[in-house]
């Protein structure tokens, strides 16, 4: 076994440091999904009727629709009525200082090392806090407030301001689309609201972190972006979930729309529970994210990193309808063990040079599956667009895949369309050459895997890429920094 | 003629006839492969879009007509339908001709062979040879309606076999004429070609079509090469503009041997090819190259696939494709590398040029890799013609119509020019602009 094999192997022994749970009494609906649970849900959320109908036609949509078996992904089947659809914190403050915040929610929050007021001192981030599905803090709000953004979770959106809900949720991901945005439409408790005004340039990052927390609670959250004429936002999902035998199923959704010449930027730190050594537990992540660049000029930017759960599933697409729109996708997804990760974009234009960079980089270890797919397609009317994708893999051990399934369709001979893809090990030579200048084989395996992904890690904001680079040193533990 | 019965009772039903006319021959071994194929007819239904290796290619067309197996048809052929123009020149060969499907030996010119040396056709080798054809024939697995239907009516073929440590200095070209003025004719060739160790052969096949009447190909090519032998398989199909064509090529590759296939595709209205590869040794080579051109409302549809199951292979495959008119291409290749096909060298590349608004391209490279130290890659490009290349061309004062040949000539002489008879480069070159409807440079 050469050296970098055995910082592999050492790396797959380490444990998954952040597995704690917070006592916090959950308020809790009864295991199982009936239009009962979901008419309880409703009301515990305060929605008004036709939010309540709307859950009830997605929920009979589900009925008829049948889980889809084509993802390079195995798992044993989801009893869906063995799953709690409902669980909040039992107080539910909606606060204005810190003060008033549970103090072991604090607590949780300290350990997983991102303290809410030092990001406020020191970072400037307004943090809308969801944990268990409810949020229960959100600050920076008043700034916020004078530029007339709007930040706050999607049921209190449901309440206040029901007209841009009614316009624009479920118009990027109707509840028709697929098995797990009908599920996610029916039985969603909480999420994320944003809406920038014309003209606006969001004057700091907002951030949400999610935490599951509560056992065998399915984490069903549902965030809604929409960028005005002109307006600018970038946006951070950042996730963490603490230790769990059972599987834990999350079909989050989430819809972007940017309007004439704006931009949302929106970056994930996933680091949910992968499951332990021999693949036991983890969380399974089904999630449908989409945004459509529905104005001339506008730009929705996708960056994920991707570290945790036993399977991740999500193809964080753009619909590049606006004339000259832009669509991006960066994602580094590491697979270690025994986790799956099925993930890639979909960039669709439609509107006239419209153009789209995919860049994904997979690195797989252990006994990992690790899948790039991908769709590029560009329609008819799509003069002139334009898209370049890259894939990299990178495998480390012999029992690990790395696949790509890139499809292509081109209907419009003006347009440009390239794809690549490699995939390769740890060179042995880069090895040699780093520990022939006293770096330890350890350090020279981070220093590599690290230079791999820099290209992504370069388009995540600062504080985040400092998190990711954390996220990635877990997750490969002892090798790679 | 439309379909009043579904294509696969059809087919079903004319095998009674064609098992009545075999007189004697249906208690062979031979002819229990075909009911294992009857078998499997019967279990399967022709692919449809859901099928995600046929989920750009429509084979409707193909199935909404009844198309008579030509074993069951008595053709009145003259010699004139070998025309001059099919033929490769500049070159010497063992012409072998088949008329749907069927050997035919007044217009064969085989010439004198090396001993131990076959090039025949597969009925005369079921009862000369009836060993090799019991070791080699039928070891692909059918997979689709279509692989079923040519087992069901294996009738004749190329058979070529290659004994240890020949090789055959001349190229063997093998003439398909397809079609027939009187009936809807099914032609069904089921090639095999086996080199022994240590051999090298090199084979060109020519599909051509003629007659009235319209018809489908349906063929199987079965190709082993053993341990160091080098063959090298040119495709150049050349079918009528409304026929029909799906073959399937199954490689058997064993130690250290090299494999060269050239798929270069032109007539016909649908066109479906899958190649596949299985590198079943270490040290083996096999190379992929592909150019298809397609004009009017041709449906070109080529899957590759490459097996790595074994370590230190190297496979290198090249498909370029320019679309003209109303076509459609597909591209699906895939790589596969198995868990201990480690240090394998795998690259693809698949280009292709759209040169009018209304030509579609919908390709898709994959890579299944299991094994860490291996180098793979993959690129596919759609694009159109380079503008400020054309744009220089044209400003040193060559007519746009020049311009255009000039591109496209160097787009597709990547795979051209690894082409290995020199005088068949100047006739692909030639067939190119032609089917393209462009001026030749």
């Amino acid at each position: 076994m050469s050296d970098d094999m055995k910082v592999v192997e050492d790396l797959t022994q380490s444990e998954y440091k952040w597995g704690f749970t917070t006592n916090i009494e959950a308020d809790e609906a009864p295991k199982g999904l009936n239009e009962n649970i979901i008419r309880f849900i409703s009301a515990k959320k305060n929605e008004p009727e036709w939010m309540t109908q709307w859950r009830l036609k997605a929920y009979r949509h589900w009925l008829t629709m049948e889980e889809p078996k084509w993802p390079k992904v195995k798992y044993d089947p989801i009893d869906y009525q063995d799953v709690k659809y409902y669980s909040a914190p039992k107080k539910k403050p909606e606060l204005d200082s810190m003060d008033e915040v549970d103090p072991e929610l604090l607590k949780t929050f300290e350990k997983l090392g991102i303290p809410l007021e030092e990001q406020k001192r020191l970072a400037g981030v307004a943090v809308d806090a969801v944990f268990d599905s409810v949020s229960v803090a959100t600050t920076f709000r008043e700034t916020l407030h004078e530029k007339g953004i709007i930040f706050c979770s999607i049921s209190e959106a449901i309440r206040e301001h029901p007209e841009l809900i009614k316009k624009y949720m479920g118009s990027v991901v109707p509840y028709t689309d697929n098995y797990f945005a009908a599920l996610n439409s029916a039985v969603f408790t909480d999420g994320s609201f944003v809406y920038i005004p014309k003209g606006v340039r969001c004057p700091m990052e907002l951030s949400t972190y999610f935490r599951i927390n509560a056992m065998e609670t399915g984490q069903f959250e549902r965030t809604l972006i929409i960028a005005d004429e002109g307006s600018y936002v970038s946006y951070l999902e950042g996730c963490t979930a603490p230790m769990r035998d059972e599987n834990q199923l999350h079909a989050a959704v989430v819809e972007l729309v940017t309007l004439d010449n704006a931009e949302i930027k929106y970056s994930t730190v996933q680091n949910w529970y992968p499951g332990n050594k021999e693949g036991k537990g983890g969380i399974y992540n089904f999630v449908t994210k989409r945004g459509i660049c529905r104005g001339k000029n506008s730009k929705i930017s996708w960056t994920q990193v991707e570290t945790g759960s036993a399977i991740t599933w999500k193809y964080p697409s753009c619909i590049l309808q606006g004339e000259n729109s832009i669509g991006e996708f960066y994602s580094v997804a590491v697979t270690n063990n025994y986790q799956q990760a099925d993930t890639g974009t979909k960039m669709i234009h439609i509107g006239k040079n419209s153009k789209s960079t995919i860049v994904s980089k997979g690195i797989s270890a252990g006994r990992s599956d690790n899948s790039y797919r991908g769709l590029v397609k560009v329609l008819k009317s799509a003069e002139g667009a334009r898209n370049f994708s890259q894939c990299d893999s990178m495998l480390m051990g012999d029992k690990c895949g790395a696949h790509t399934f890139p499809y292509i369709e081109v209907d419009n001979d003006s347009a440009m369309v390239e794809h690549e893809a490699t995939t390769s090990k740890v060179g042995e030579d880069q090895i040699f050459y780093l520990n022939q200048r006293g770096i330890s084989t350890e350090d020279a395996v981070n220093m590599i895997v690290n230079g791999f992904c820099k290209e992504v890690f370069n388009e995540l904001p600062m504080e985040f890429a400092v998190e990711a680079q954390k996220l990635l040193a877990i997750s490969l533990e002892g090798s790679v920094g | 003629m439309t379909n009043k019965i579904g294509a696969k009772q059809w087919y079903l039903e004319n095998f009674k006839i064609f098992e009545s006319k075999l007189n004697g021959e249906s208690e062979s071994s031979f002819h229990k492969v075909r009911h294992g194929a009857l078998r499997k007819l019967q279990e399967l239904e022709f692919p449809t879009v859901k099928n995600e290796e046929w989920k750009y290619t429509n084979v409707k067309p193909v199935l909404n007509q009844n198309f008579t197996p030509a074993a069951n048809l008595k053709f009145k052929t003259d010699n004139s339908i070998l025309k001059q123009e099919y033929l490769f020149e500049g070159f010497d060969h063992h012409l072998i001709v088949f008329v749907n499907g069927l050997f035919n030996p007044e217009l064969s010119n085989i010439g004198r062979l090396p001993q131990g040396v076959i090039v025949d056709n597969l009925k005369s080798t079921i009862k000369n040879r009836p060993e090799l054809v019991e070791k080699f024939l039928h070891r692909s697995k059918i997979i689709t309606a279509f692989d079923a239907l040519n087992a069901l009516y294996a009738y004749d073929g190329l058979f070529i076999f290659i004994p240890e440590g020949k090789a055959l200095v001349k190229p063997i070209h093998v003439m398909y004429i397809n079609g027939d003025n009187e009936t809807n004719v099914l032609s069904q060739p089921k090639n095999t070609i086996i080199a022994e160790s240590n051999s090298q052969v090199s084979v060109i096949t020519n599909y051509v079509g003629t007659g009235s009447k319209n018809y489908f190909s349906n063929i199987v090519t079965e190709v082993f090469t053993d341990a160091n032998a080098v063959v090298d398989l040119y495709k150049i199909q050349n079918e009528k503009t409304d026929s029909f064509h799906i073959e399937r090529t199954e490689i058997h590759q064993k130690k250290e041997s090299v494999f060269s296939h050239f798929n270069i595709s032109f007539g016909g209205a649908l066109i479906r090819n899958d190649i596949n590869s299985t590198l079943d040794d270490e040290f083996c080579e096999c190379n992929f190259n592909g150019l298809y051109l397609a004009n009017d409302k041709q449906h070109v549809d080529n899957h590759t696939f490459v097996d790595h199951a074994t370590p230190n292979c190297l496979s290198n495959e090249l498909y370029k494709g320019i679309l003209d008119d109303e076509s459609h291409g597909v591209f699906n290749g895939k790589i596969l590398v198995r868990k201990d096909a480690q240090k394998t060298n795998a690259y693809q590349s698949n280009k292709t040029v759209l040169m009018s608004k209304k030509a579609t391209i919908d390709t898709k490279p994959q890579l299944e890799i299991y094994a860490d130290d291996v180098k793979c890659s993959h690129g596919a490009t759609v694009g159109h013609l380079d503008d400020t290349a054309f744009f220089y061309i044209r400003s040193r004062g060559v007519p746009s119509s020049i311009a255009k040949s000039m591109l496209i000539r160097a787009f597709v002489s990547d795979v051209i020019e690894k082409v290995k008879i020199e005088s068949l480069k100047e006739k692909l070159n030639h067939m190119i602009f032609e089917h393209l409807n462009r001026e030749e440079i």
